[in-house]
């Protein structure tokens, strides 16, 4: 894409994560520098490549010459790589992460990735349909409304073996066939985009660095099925990846790609954004297709499920962002090239959002069937710090922490689901041994807790109930029977709620509970918090040798509560502290000490 | 979005611009949820007669409207500070101490989470990921992000708004 003639591109990535970094301070200081000098510079924006740990993530094209990755950018920074690299060719070795034919720090983060669903992301402005197109976009939805009769689509997914991404991993193929057999009429195809589980932002990646490649997904899930209207249901803190989306809507109408009678085929599709409005329940799919129809986000007892009766009670598809995304994929290159990665019962690849202790955090794509220890050491780089690794969250409020002795099992479905998290929709929140376990499962409880929609008894009390037993046990208050008690109470909720958030919103203490017991024993019995996390539990001091009086930590203090003279020992008064750890923090010669 | 351009104006003009919003969204199904949302980023926040008058406009009882309201966390029904500060409590940023981040702000205006200062600049609030994940933790002021923060940075960032 990048070698048009001789001219020379510079790609700033913009998604908002590269924004969160400073990369439009990085934009306009590229701008600036180009244009004073009179250069013939193709300047760029992209989505996100997945080296968020990089960011702000500039690319210099040059023809002959390849990409040059620089990482980590300041708007400072931008000058010298237009003086020595784009105006005089050689470019700034120091600051580079990435380039083709060197071995640089993060080819370990690509070398071990297989990007189908990424395949543009971080390479094509999001923005620009022509760059969509140019790298075969809209190829598949020709293809599948020209050629294919909807029932060689259905087979066709079907054959790859894709399931949802969104969580469950039902088949995509029956649940497209389901809708596809019900009677003729009006049907609907709708995305869920509500990506709730806190700490992913795979869907919000690729709806910001690729929006049409799900569009071209729904597209052609809309000729399998036979809808004629579809809707986007984005989160909504996502304002960036509604905008995109907006624009890539705009775009394909124009072109034809939506609108009537695609391609004259006949095949007609129209396309709308329901903007969230924050309710976690709200990423269930009855509870959403309330909330677009203006209601409150409500789940409902299936069947009917919605391929029989959805939204405006009619049957509707919903899937979600990421599996979408595979679809123009697999048309353009077929059932078993997408079946040849992955393993025997869990097909093709998955995104994941690579976050908390771990080295290099971002978003990754891998086969299906690599190890966690791949996953987190290889391409993660790790934990950092020199901490110890001491679990993974997978899923989410859902989902369950995996520990140290199951890192060597690989990542499907099936092999997630034994370990008794779940393999969600690809957030993975690494945990080292800073991270308190107890602490952790009160804070999921306390998040299903307020997102619990009040419909049915067991959700709505019992999580309440779960949350108060633990942050009595975070709290130093743990009393006899409340590990006990929290067993009761969470095979309960998950025996009798109506919907998934409560049949799954004590799988965090349940999993914690299996392989972490001795965490919460310490704080019950022993009143210890061993990860020196809860803040009841533990206590700051100063350690004599290596305090020497530099009086720094007194002046951070934001209490007041260290006292001590220039080169005399401080001292901490405990009914002042408020353990904000801004002492520890502060401390040059690693004196203050937490118990 | 958390502009509330007509802070302090009179009830008429708030109904004005329901009337407007609603008048937009004529005839589509399901317009409730985006006219709340289109009238709040207007006026910042959904005073009970906002919410009758879009009963009336869009055909739904005043009941149903104050039931979607306050079923959804972004509608607000009590006035919002000019800047809402977001600071993330999810999974990531709580792992990467937000905890510590929302004390920073928190110190920094002399406001409780949840809160709005007295000269009505600010409100403190935790949310639930924005999406940045691998920089937590995360703040969010209007639509801009601030990313691998420590309290200090926070504190700075929340007295540039301030300025
Ligand atoms: C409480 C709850 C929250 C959910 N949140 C999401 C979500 O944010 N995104 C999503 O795609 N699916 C979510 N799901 C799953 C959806 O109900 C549904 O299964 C999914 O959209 C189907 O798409 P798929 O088959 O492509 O995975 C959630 C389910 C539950 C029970
Ligand atoms: S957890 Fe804070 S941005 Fe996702």
């Amino acid at each position: 894409m990048a070698d048009r003639g001789t001219q020379m591109t510079v790609t700033v990535g913009l998604s908002s994560c590269g924004i969160a970094a400073g990369a439009a301070d990085v934009m306009a200081a590229f701008e600036r520098e180009i244009e004073k000098r009179g250069l013939d510079v193709r300047l760029r924006r992209t989505g996100c490549i997945g080296m968020c740990y990089s960011e702000p993530i500039v690319d210099v094209d040059a023809p002959g010459a390849g990409r040059h990755t620089y990482g980590g950018i300041t708007a400072d920074q931008v000058e010298r790589i237009v003086d020595e690299h784009i105006a005089g060719g050689a470019p700034v070795d120091e600051w580079l992460v990435r380039a083709e034919g060197r071995d640089l720090p993060d080819e370990a983060y690509y070398s071990r990735q297989v990007r189908l669903v990424l395949r543009n992301a971080g390479m094509i402005d999001p923005e620009s349909i022509d760059e969509y197109i140019e790298a075969g976009g809209y190829a598949a939805l020709e293809k599948a409304v020209t050629s294919m009769k909807p029932e060689e689509v259905v087979k066709e997914i079907t054959d790859s073996g894709l399931r949802g991404r969104g969580g469950a991993g039902f088949p995509t193929g029956v649940k497209w066939d389901l809708a596809r057999k019900q009677p003729g009429g009006k049907k609907y195809v709708i995305v869920n985009a509500d990506e709730g589980d806190p700490g992913a932002f795979m869907d919000r990646s690729i709806l910001e660095g690729d929006p049409h490649s799900v569009l071209e997904g729904l597209a052609i899930a809309a000729y399998a099925i036979g809808a004629d209207e579809g809707y986007f249901y984005v989160r909504a803190e996502y304002p960036l990846a509604v905008k995109r989306l907006g624009i890539a809507i705009t775009d394909a109408r124009e072109r034809g790609y939506i609108g009537e009678n695609v391609f004259g085929s006949g095949f007609s599709l129209d396309v709308y954004i329901k903007e969230g409005a924050g309710a976690f329940v709200c990423g269930e799919e009855t509870a959403l297709m309330a909330s677009i129809e203006g209601r409150r986000g409500m789940p409902r007892i299936r069947p009917p499920y919605p391929a029989a009766e959805g939204l405006w009670k009619k049957p509707s598809n919903i899937n979600n962002v990421e599996t979408y995304a595979n679809v123009a994929w697999i048309i353009s290159n077929g059932a078993e090239a997408y079946a040849s990665h992955g393993t025997e019962t869990s097909k093709g690849t998955k995104v994941f959002a690579l976050a908390g202790k771990i080295e290099r955090g971002g978003l990754v794509e891998v086969p299906m069937g690599m190890t966690l220890r791949e996953v987190i050491d290889e391409v993660g780089g790790g934990v950092p710090g020199g901490h110890d690794f001491k679990a993974v969250q997978l899923g989410g409020p859902s989902g369950g922490c995996i520990p140290r002795e199951f890192i060597d099992i690989a990542v499907d479905y099936e092999s997630v689901t034994k370990t008794g998290a779940i393999m969600g929709s690809g957030g993975m929140v690494v945990m080292d041994d800073t991270t308190c376990m107890v602490d952790i499962a009160r804070f999921f409880l306390n998040f299903t807790q307020d997102e619990s929609c009040g419909k049915c008894t067991f959700c709505r009390v019992g999580t309440k109930r779960m949350l108060e037993v633990l942050e009595r046990i975070c709290g130093g208050e743990g009393r006899e029977g409340d590990i006990e008690l929290l067993e009761e109470l969470g095979e309960q909720i998950i025996a009798s709620s109506l919907c998934g958030l409560g049949q799954s919103a004590p799988n965090p203490v349940v999993t914690t509970l299996k392989y972490f017991r001795d965490e919460y024993e310490a704080h019950v019995k022993e009143k210890r918090c061993p990860a020196h996390a809860c803040k009841a539990l533990i206590t700051y001091g100063i350690d004599a040798e290596k305090c020497t009086g530099c009086t720094l930590c007194t002046k951070v203090c934001p209490t007041g509560a260290i006292a001590g003279e220039k080169r005399e020992l401080h001292t901490i008064d405990q009914d002042l502290c408020t353990k904000c750890d801004a002492c520890r923090r502060a401390c040059k010669f690693d004196a203050v000490t937490v118990d | 979005m958390e502009k509330t351009a007509l802070r302090g104006e009179d009830a008429a003009d708030r109904l004005a611009v329901v009337d407007e919003v609603a008048s937009k969204y004529a005839g589509t199904k399901g317009a409730l949820i985006p006219i709340l949302q289109n009238v709040q980023s207007r006026i910042g926040y959904l005073p009970t007669e906002v919410m009758e008058r879009i009963g009336e406009k869009a055909g739904v009882p005043a009941a149903q409207v104050f039931g979607v309201a306050s079923f959804y966390s972004q509608f607000r029904l009590e006035p919002v500070g000019r800047y809402v500060v977001k600071v993330c409590h999810g999974t990531a940023c709580h792992v990467q101490g937000a905890g510590a981040i929302t004390e920073a702000v928190c110190s920094e205006l002399g406001v409780e989470d949840g809160e709005t200062t007295a000269d009505g600049k600010f409100t403190v609030e935790s949310v639930a990921c924005i999406g940045c994940c691998s920089l937590a933790p995360v703040i969010m002021i209007e639509e801009n992000s601030f990313g691998r923060l420590t309290p200090d940075e926070a504190r700075r960032i929340v007295r540039e708004y301030g300025d």
